[in-house]
């Protein structure tokens, strides 16, 4: 299990970074968590790594008037346990510290794992509910993308080729009252349904799922029957009824779709409890 | 294109060139012979691999070598000092914590990050702390005791 032969180029800032990318089949390198894996089983064979992985500017999470910007090669485990995080993003702590086992934590990036989009991804879902925004620069400048507009499909993003994500952008008063729930993979830990939830600034709930769908979604048709109400039992149960109606669900011999739809709908009933 | 990398393992520093391709943990095994480290599947999932990068527990099966350039590696050979066992070590061997042995570097290596970040840790949270660690034969029990063993000790 040793990847096909390929070049090496660590850099150490964005702009080396969107040159070295210029050649044909290279790819960024950040945690390698994703890449790696699949590199070894050889279902890919870029012929040049890009090492972002040590770009200081890249990492690290810092508070910007009403914005927490999170450095894209900032790894699950410093988010996880960053203190603003936790006070302020709960959802963002619990989603962090739940992705895989601790050394996968402390390697694998929050910007990796967007970029590589699996349909499982626990971060998609977060950023998702939260509204955040992504940061993301190329060779013909800089552009920001709403996390609402970043999923395009299984492992396929908005990101056009050679753009790095530099930052995730999130709205502190988003996420005072959110939540992250899971039920994993038994070995992967990947969601086989994720969902976060978050009362955002002016009192509206956000519902995001991953793992049910090939691609992650909020589900605009159980936030709409939360709309201006309290969340109650009652309130919570109808949430629960809409939920995820309507998608197509993913199948796979971890959960049929009607056992995932199932879990999908408890799954947020737990997430709406724990914000209630 | 084969590239320089240094980095300083259990406080020696090596210096080598080698293809980007390489795997942390084959240029471990391999290179510097510190074969303490095991393979113990293909897919990331089994913690057999598990070193620390900078203090750090990771799987070196999921690294390349360049990506280590610069950093400094402890691996299981790092951790007894003149002879004497490390707390864990110790837990181990009193509680009966491993019957073939293969999966008992990496779980030491995880236990030792846990107990870095949490010096008391519940048995729930030793649990959760090694759920990237799988054993063939113990059941986990007596893995357990063994860092409860040396959470006691350190
Ligand atoms: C055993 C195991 C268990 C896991 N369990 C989970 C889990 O439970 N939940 C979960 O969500 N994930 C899980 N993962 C995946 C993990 O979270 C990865 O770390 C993550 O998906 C990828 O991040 P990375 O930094 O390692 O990216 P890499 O592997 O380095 O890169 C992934 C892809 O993104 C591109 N890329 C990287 N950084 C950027 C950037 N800044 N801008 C643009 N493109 C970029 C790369 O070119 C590559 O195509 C698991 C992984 C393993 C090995
Ligand atoms: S060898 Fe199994 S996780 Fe590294
Ligand atoms: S002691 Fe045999 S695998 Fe754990």
């Amino acid at each position: 299990m040793i990847p096909s032969t390929f070049t090496y180029q660590k850099v150490n800032s964005v702009e080396e970074a969107i040159k070295a990318l210029s050649s044909a089949d290279s790819k960024l390198l950040a945690g390698g968590h994703s890449l790696i894996p699949t590199m070894k089983l050889r279902l890919s064979q870029p012929s040049k790594l890009v090492d972002i992985g040590s770009i200081a500017g890249l990492r690290g999470i810092k508070e910007a008037g009403a914005e927490i910007i999170i450095g894209a090669v900032s790894t699950h485990q410093e988010i996880a346990s960053n203190k603003i995080i936790q006070s302020k993003l709960p959802v963002v702590a619990q989603g962090a510290a739940s992705i895989g086992d601790v050394q996968v934590r402390n390697k694998g990036t929050i910007g990796g794992s967007l970029a590589h989009a699996d349909p499982a991804a626990d971060w998609a879902a977060v950023i998702l509910a939260l509204d955040a925004t992504l940061a993301v620069q190329g060779s013909k400048g800089s552009r920001k993308v709403k996390a609402t507009d970043f999923f395009k499909g299984m492992f396929t993003t908005a990101l056009q080729e050679g753009e790095i994500i530099t930052a995730i952008h999130i709205p502190v008063a988003a996420g005072s009252k959110s939540a992250y729930v899971k039920f994993p993979q038994p070995a992967s830990r990947f969601a086989i349904v994720g969902c976060a939830v978050v009362k955002n600034g002016e009192g509206k709930i956000n519902i995001a799922y991953t793992g049910v769908s090939s691609c992650p979604f909020r589900d605009s048709g159980a936030e709409k029957v939360l709309a201006g109400k309290k969340l109650d039992a009652g309130t919570i149960q109808a949430a629960s009824n809409a939920a995820v109606e309507g998608m197509s669900i993913l199948e796979d011999h971890y959960a049929s779709e009607k056992y995932r739809k199932h879990l999908a709908k408890v799954y947020l009933k737990r997430a709406l409890s724990a914000i209630a | 294109m084969n590239v320089k990398i240094n980095m300083k393992v259990n406080g020696t520093s090596y210096s080598h060139e080698v293809e980007p391709r390489t795997l942390l943990v084959h240029y471990l095994r391999d290179t510097l012979r510190l074969t303490g480290t095991h393979i113990g599947c293909d897919t990331s999932g089994c913690g057999a691999c598990t070193i620390h990068l900078d203090g750090k527990a990771v799987k070196s099966c999921t690294l390349l070598a360049v990506q280590a350039d610069g950093h400094e590696l402890t691996t299981i050979e790092g951790l007894s000092s003149n002879g004497t066992l490390h707390p864990i070590q110790e837990g181990f061997n009193q509680e009966h914590g491993l019957q073939c042995g293969f999966c008992t570097p990496g779980m030491i290596m995880t236990a030792l990050d846990l107990l870095h970040n949490n010096p008391k840790p519940t048995e729930e949270e030793i649990r959760h702390a090694l759920e990237g660690n799988i054993c063939r034969c113990t059941g986990y029990h007596n893995i357990v005791k063994s860092i409860q063993y040396a959470a006691k000790k350190m």
